[in-house]
Formats: structure tokens, C-alpha cells, sequence
């Protein structure tokens, strides 16, 4: 007893710490987990090596499809190559730049987003006038800009505003759905549940084919509506009625003792949800809801079968050029790419908003 | 009493179901009267109190708090929850606000207090509960009788004319107990009117006008807290007093 009291004893043994010791522990604890090690590392370094010099060593950076088809590696030359039509799709060639400034100015807003000490009105306000300047550099017809009209937008923008402006609408529509379906007004709730259970029920890919071709059918004859439009309409209320069902989770989640308080303390029902409520729900559901947000991010691909070009199907007609038709695998890597870092990035940055939000509130 | 009672129950009835919960519940509260409501548990003691500010309906009967009688009107809802306070058994803390902002956010936004002054307020409910160094933490940083006692303060925040406790001690460790019913004698010494749920009977003895006993839904007993314990009427008095008192 006196043993265990003192100090030198506490410490578990020098076997069991360190690298030796996580070694010992995890790699090297029997025979068995011997053999598994070895196996694994040979495993690893024959297929790191044959990645490495596929990808990098024996790889053509530069230079003409000829270049590469004498090269045993992968053949990058074909990202340079097409490049235009992989991140703006059939935009007009020589005006490259303002795709790619509006591509530009959206990351800028969203980098400035992340900081907490932002948030706010200016920060609202900011994403608008983002989105009208993106909107202005797209589509042109003023300030000596080209006309561009929206059938020719393509690639990482497209694929960016679709999936930004889905987020941002559906949001909000889905909070409102979420709190509808709880509601105890019967007609509100049964819409609210009509809703996210028509939506949820049927696949994205019947919504944008419904609303690119279906949709005009009802309208009168001589009214069109943009098709691109109706796409973002598409994914806002297929998104919507995910993030309701997610925030329902969420507000389900609150103990009910925190309605009570706020009722108690006189607070109308919206505030109660906007100041007590919501802010508690919201939270438990990050998680969920940023799984919801990846998933639209990558989901926006699936408006190729109404003939738009997102980053996905401009990646994958660019190479249709029988030149560079064999180097299908290295365009795709490269859209692969694009799309990881922007999921990435949510993902870690919803990983650092959890404890951020958490801060303070742990016991 | 030349005041008219202060809050007023005229036979109130209420049903979970089929379930009877309140039968016939009369009673009226005199400005600044101390009362104290004990009973088995499921006795629909919290029942006839959430009843009070409408956390609960009542189906039959009338309720009256300063004369304005709860109905559906939710104008009268709200008039009445701004007159009364309420003290919950497992505190109900905002836990994603600052101690401070848990009882500012109430003079703010149903008020329209300017922030400065609901903070000055906040600041002297809390040194009045015995915590102004805690102003900045979060509930979840505070012992069970630290948060009890910051429900207290967010309730008095909003200045209301009665407070309602609804078991304020039962969640709470013993050595905690004492320092929540200090709070709540304090506070009825300020001549608060009250209607405390509680079987602390000591805190009883010394504050309350009277004392009121429920059983399966109704008030079988009420009386001054020394014939109540002294000279018990009913016999389901007498046996509850034996229950909690003798070991
Ligand atoms: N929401 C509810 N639905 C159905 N029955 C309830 C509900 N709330 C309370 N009850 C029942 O009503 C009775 C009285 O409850 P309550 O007022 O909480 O009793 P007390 O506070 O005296 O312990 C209990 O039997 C309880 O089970
Ligand atoms: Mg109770």
C-alpha cells in the first residue's frame, strides 16, 4: 500500500512509454502482430515506391500528348493542357480571367469567413455583395464586360456557387422546416412533413431532371426560367430537407427544462428558439450538418445530366479529345484533388468550430 | 385582508388523459405571504405551480394573478409570466451562456433594457446570492447550490412581484442545501409573496404563513406551520408528517 503511495512507483514502467515502448505495445506484442508489421511495411513500400514513380519519378509535367505516351508515368501535361476547359468548362476562351477571378474572390470571402470575430452583419453583407460581384464577373453585359450567358458557365465556379448559394438558402429553409415539423399547428406541421418526406424520398437526380424538364411543361408558354436556376432551386430544397431533419435531431436533443426556463422568463417563442434554443441545437448537429454540406458539394456533380458542366463533367469532357483521351486517370486525380481540399477543408474547420463552440461549457 | 387576493384558484381542475390530476383546487395568496406546498410525490404539487404561469393548462376553473385571469389570450400570458418568477428543481441554466448573460438576456430582450443597466441589475442580484466572482463562467463551471442560486438571481432579474420554487433543493448535495434556502429566507424576509414546493420542513417552520398539504390532487390540508406540524387534522396528514420526519 505505502508502495503505491509513493512517487517513483506511480509512474508506469519505462517499457511502456515512449517510442519503444508504442512500439512494443501496438506493432511487436506477439508473433502474430509480428508477421502482420512485416507483411504491412512490405505492402507499404513496394506500393509507396511503384505510386511514387508512376506519379512523380517516370511522370511528363510538360509537354505535348506525344511526350507522354513515350513516358512510362503519369501524364500531367494533360491538367496544363486543358485546364481551361477542366476549371471554367466552355466559357469563352479569352475571358479566362474573370471565371477565375470570381473563383478567386470566393475563397477570399470564404477564408475571411472562418474567423469567429467576424461574424455578423458586415460579414452577411460582405457574401452578398461577394455573390453580386461573382455574378457580374460571370455573366457580364456591363462595364465593358462581354455578355456571357449562363448556358457557357462551367467548371470549379459553377460548381462553387451551386453548392454555396445551396448551402446558404437551405439553411435557413431547413431550420424553418425543422421547427415546422414540431410545430403544434396541425397544418403547418403536416406541410412541413409533406415536404421533407416528398423530397427525401426521392433521389437528387429525379429533382434536377424534374425541374430542368418537367418544370417548364407547367409554365406558360413564352415564360422560360433560366435553367441554371432551376438546378439551385433543385439542390436547395433537396439540401433543405436534410438539414431540417438533421436540426430536428438537434432540437430534439435540448432538454426540455431549457423551454421551460425561457417560457418561464416570459420570452416569446422565436426568441426563445433564436437566443436559448437553436444555438444549443445547432451545436450538437455540426457533425450531421457538415456531412449534409459535403455531401451537396459533391452531389452539385449530378447536375450533368441536365447538361451543365460543374468541375466533374467539364473535367471528364475535356479529355474526350482523342489526343488525350488515354490520360482519363490523371484528369480525374486532379478533379479527385480539387474536390478533397474544398471537403477538407470543411471538415477540419467544422472539427475546430466543435471545440471552439464547446470552449468554456465543459465541466 | 382588504387586498384582493394576490393569486387566486377557484376550483381548478386539470387531466392528463384520463388522468385526474388536480380535483377542485382553491386558494388564494395574499401580497407578500409566504406559502409552502408539501405532499407525496405525484401528488400534482408542480402541477398546481406550473398551472401559475401557464407552463401547464388548467381545463376548468379560473386562475387570477393580480386580477388578469390566464386564458388562451397570449397577452395575458405574457403580462403574467413578467409578474411571475419561477425556480426549477434541476435549475434549467442556459448552459451555452455566460452566468451574466444568463440573467441579462431576459431584461434585454423581453424588456428592452439597455445592456449596461440589466448588467448593473445582474451585478446586484448576484453579490445579493453571495457570487459576484462567478459572473463570467459558464453553469457548467458551477457546483449544483452555485447554479441554483444563479436561477434565483435570473428569476429576480425580471423583477417579479411573486416567485415560484418548485423543489429548489432536491437535486441538490446536503451540504448544498443550506446555502440555497439561505438565499430563499433572505429573500422572503425582503417580503417576496412565495409558493415554495419543498419538504424542507425547517425552512417551513420559519418562513411559511401557512402550509398547504396535497394528496392524489387535492388540497387536503392547509393550516400555519405550527398547528401543521403540531396538530395534524387528517390522518393522510399525519401519516406523510410521520414518513418524513420519523426514521
Ligand atoms: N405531462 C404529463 N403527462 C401525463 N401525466 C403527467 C404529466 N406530468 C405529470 N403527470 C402525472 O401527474 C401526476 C402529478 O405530477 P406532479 O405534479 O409532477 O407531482 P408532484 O410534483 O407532486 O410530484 C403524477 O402522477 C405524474 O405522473
Ligand atoms: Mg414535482
Amino acid at each position: 500500500m505505502t508502495d503505491i503511495a509513493a512517487g517513483s512507483v506511480s509512474r508506469p514502467p519505462a517499457a511502456q512509454t515512449g517510442v519503444v515502448g508504442w512500439l512494443r505495445q501496438n506493432l511487436f506484442s506477439n508473433w502474430f502482430n509480428c508477421a502482420l508489421t512485416f507483411l504491412a511495411l512490405y505492402v507499404i513500400v513496394v506500393g509507396g515506391k511503384a505510386l511514387v514513380d508512376w506519379a512523380l519519378l517516370d511522370a511528363t509535367f510538360v509537354g505535348t500528348f506525344e511526350d507522354c505516351r513515350k513516358g512510362t508515368g503519369a501524364c500531367w501535361a494533360v491538367v496544363a493542357e486543358k485546364r481551361h476547359f477542366m476549371l471554367f468548362g466552355t466559357y469563352p476562351y479569352e475571358e479566362a480571367w474573370r471565371p477565375a477571378a470570381a473563383t478567386a474572390l470566393f475563397i477570399v470571402t470564404l477564408l475571411v469567413s472562418t474567423r469567429r470575430s467576424l461574424w455578423g452583419r458586415p460579414l452577411m453583407i460582405g457574401w452578398i455583395a461577394s455573390f453580386i460581384v461573382m455574378g457580374v464577373l460571370m455573366r457580364g453585359g456591363v462595364l465593358g464586360l462581354t455578355p456571357v450567358t449562363t448556358e457557357n458557365w462551367g467548371g470549379l465556379p459553377l460548381t462553387l456557387m451551386l453548392s454555396s448559394i445551396g448551402i446558404i438558402a437551405a439553411f435557413p429553409l431547413g431550420l424553418v422546416l425543422a421547427l415546422g415539423r414540431r410545430s403544434t399547428m396541425p397544418i403547418i406541421k403536416a406541410l412541413s412533413v409533406a415536404f421533407i418526406e416528398l423530397v427525401r424520398g426521392v433521389p437528387l437526380i429525379s429533382v434536377l431532371f424534374m425541374a430542368s424538364v418537367m418544370f417548364p411543361l407547367f409554365l406558360p408558354e413564352g415564360v422560360t426560367i433560366d435553367k441554371l436556376l432551376r438546378a439551385q432551386v433543385g439542390i436547395i430544397m433537396f439540401a433543405a430537407a436534410y438539414i431540417a431533419e438533421a436540426v430536428r435531431g438537434g432540437l430534439q436533443a435540448v432538454p426540455k427544462g431549457q423551454f421551460e426556463a425561457a417560457d418561464a422568463l416570459g420570452l416569446s417563442y422565436w426568441k426563445s428558439m433564436r437566443l436559448i434554443i437553436l444555438p444549443q441545437a445547432l451545436r450538437i448537429v455540426i457533425p450531421p450538418l457538415v456531412g449534409i454540406f459535403i455531401g451537396m458539394f459533391k452531389d452539385t456533380s449530378l447536375v450533368l445530366i441536365i447538361g451543365l458542366y460543374d468541375l466533374l463533367n467539364a473535367v471528364r469532357t475535356s479529355i474526350n479529345d482523342p489526343n488525350w483521351r488515354a490520360f482519363g486517370t490523371e484528369a480525374y486525380i486532379f478533379a479527385a484533388a480539387v474536390f478533397f481540399v474544398f471537403c477538407y477543408f470543411m471538415s477540419k474547420y467544422s472539427q475546430y468550430l466543435e471545440r471552439l463552440l464547446a470552449a468554456g461549457r465543459n465541466r | 385582508m382588504v387586498d384582493q387576493p394576490f393569486i387566486q384558484l377557484n376550483r381548478v381542475n386539470k387531466w392528463y388523459g384520463e388522468f385526474h390530476v388536480l380535483r377542485d383546487i382553491s386558494l388564494s395568496v395574499a401580497k407578500g405571504e409566504r406559502i409552502v406546498i408539501c405532499g407525496p410525490s405525484g401528488s400534482g404539487k408542480s402541477t398546481m405551480i406550473r398551472c401559475i404561469n401557464r407552463l401547464e393548462e388548467h381545463q376548468q376553473g379560473q386562475i387570477f394573478v393580480e386580477g388578469i385571469e390566464l386564458t388562451n389570450d397570449v397577452k395575458n400570458v405574457d403580462a403574467i409570466r413578467r409578474e411571475v418568477g419561477m425556480v426549477f428543481q434541476s435549475f434549467n441554466l442556459f448552459p451555452h451562456l455566460t452566468v451574466l448573460e444568463n440573467l441579462t438576456l431576459a431584461p434585454i430582450w423581453v424588456k428592452q433594457m439597455p445592456k449596461a443597466e440589466a448588467e448593473d441589475i445582474a451585478m446586484t442580484y448576484l453579490k445579493r446570492v453571495q457570487i459576484p466572482e462567478q459572473a463570467h463562467k459558464y453553469p457548467g463551471q458551477l457546483s449544483g447550490g452555485q447554479q441554483q442560486r444563479v436561477a434565483i438571481a435570473r428569476s429576480l432579474c425580471m423583477n417579479p412581484k411573486v416567485m415560484l420554487f418548485d423543489e429548489p433543493t432536491s437535486a441538490l448535495d446536503p451540504e448544498m442545501i443550506k446555502e440555497v434556502l439561505d438565499v430563499m429566507v433572505e429573500l422572503a424576509e425582503s417580503g417576496m409573496t412565495m409558493l415554495v414546493v419543498t419538504h424542507e420542513m425547517g425552512f417551513a417552520r420559519t418562513v411559511a404563513d401557512r402550509v398547504i398539504f396535497m394528496d392524489r390532487g387535492e388540497i387536503v390540508e392547509e393550516d400555519t406551520p405550527e398547528e401543521f406540524f403540531t396538530h395534524p387534522k387528517s390522518d393522510r396528514t399525519k401519516l406523510f408528517l410521520s414518513q418524513i420526519l420519523g426514521h
